[in-house]
């Protein structure tokens, strides 16, 4: 939480992923050059589920998105802690290719214990989503901790 | 059919290679094909410090839990098919019901409790040693017969069947 206060303060979002190992490992990671933060999977080699096609693995596609609502919660709202994640749907649209792909997020409703998030992947074209997901956090501190 | 396969040893060998080792992305995660039988598959993912989603507890990320129920999900849909076709999923739900103990193994058992001529839905539970006490719940659906060719995984699920053997 001391890095996000940081982060935040010197306006580098790219400073959020640099300390979670997964999003290192996976690279995913936030960027706002646009003004809007979104999230961006590296496309490597290790994202492929299906060599036949080839077409990016479905799991990593669920991974990203889940990523993207985070960075969301943790830059553009005002949450204090980790938000913990309760559940995700993901919906497959379209097969992803071997590109990288990229996630905006919103949220759709903001309570005071849990917030519900929609995030869209797309890869080339943002108007052809690869897949979408809504995801529910719970964002108290009172709670277990969180399983980020 | 090629060669019949007559040992579970030799059945999650065989599946090992086709749902994990030639997978890059089950490679890459370590996934280890644990049993499968038809309708039900169970693969293991081992704790590594890649894999953690916050720094401070160990916990792992939420994300290879998501591709193992995804790859474990559509291997159980590989041991239904009536014959070999492309499939993918269709959507995915992950209940996280609580973190991940650091340090141990996941399990994940998954199950294809109905399939028609377009779709397969499936059940499963990953745990950590203990299946009453899930770690997290998933609920996948799967399009059968989408584009793409016949790989081997799905070939290999068909003989599964066609033996109607369990484990």
């Amino acid at each position: 939480m001391k890095r996000l206060a940081e982060a935040r303060k010197q306006r580098d979002v790219s400073r959020l992923a640099d300390a979670i190992p997964y999003a290192r490992w996976m690279q995913i990671a936030p960027e706002n050059g646009t003004g809007e933060l979104l999230t961006r999977m590296r496309y490597h080699d290790s994202l492929i589920g299906n060599t036949f096609l080839p077409a990016i693995h479905g799991g990593t596609l669920g991974a990203m998105l889940e990523m993207a609502a985070i960075f969301h919660l943790l830059w553009e709202t005002e949450t204090e802690t980790v938000p913990k994640i309760v559940n995700i749907t993901v919906d497959y649209l379209r097969s992803a290719r071997p590109l990288d792909v990229i996630a905006s997020a919103k949220v759709t409703k903001q309570g005071r214990r849990m917030v519900n998030v929609f995030a869209e992947a797309w890869q080339d074209d943002r108007a052809k989503p690869v897949a979408t997901a809504q995801a529910h956090f719970l964002v108290t501190a009172d709670d277990e901790p969180p399983a980020l | 059919m090629t060669k019949s396969l007559t040992t579970p040893e030799e059945r999650v060998a065989l599946f090992q290679k086709l749902f994990s080792d030639t997978i890059p992305h089950n490679r890459a995660l370590g996934l280890k094909v644990l049993a499968v039988a038809r309708g039900l598959a169970s693969m293991q993912l081992d704790w590594c410090e890649e894999l953690v989603g916050n720094p401070e507890t160990g916990v792992l990320a939420g994300g290879p839990l998501t591709a193992m129920l995804d790859g474990c999900c559509g291997m159980a849909v590989a041991t239904m098919l009536k014959e070999p076709m492309p499939f993918a999923t269709l959507d995915l739900r992950i209940d996280y019901a609580k973190p991940a103990e650091p340090g141990k193994a996941v399990i994940a058992e998954a199950e294809c409790y109905r399939i028609t001529r377009s779709v397969a839905f499936t059940r499963a539970f990953a745990h950590q040693g203990d299946s009453k006490d899930p770690v997290a719940a998933a609920a996948g659906t799967f399009m059968l017969g989408t584009k793409g060719k016949v790989t081997p995984a799905h070939q290999k699920g068909r003989e599964i069947l066609a033996q109607g053997r369990k484990l």
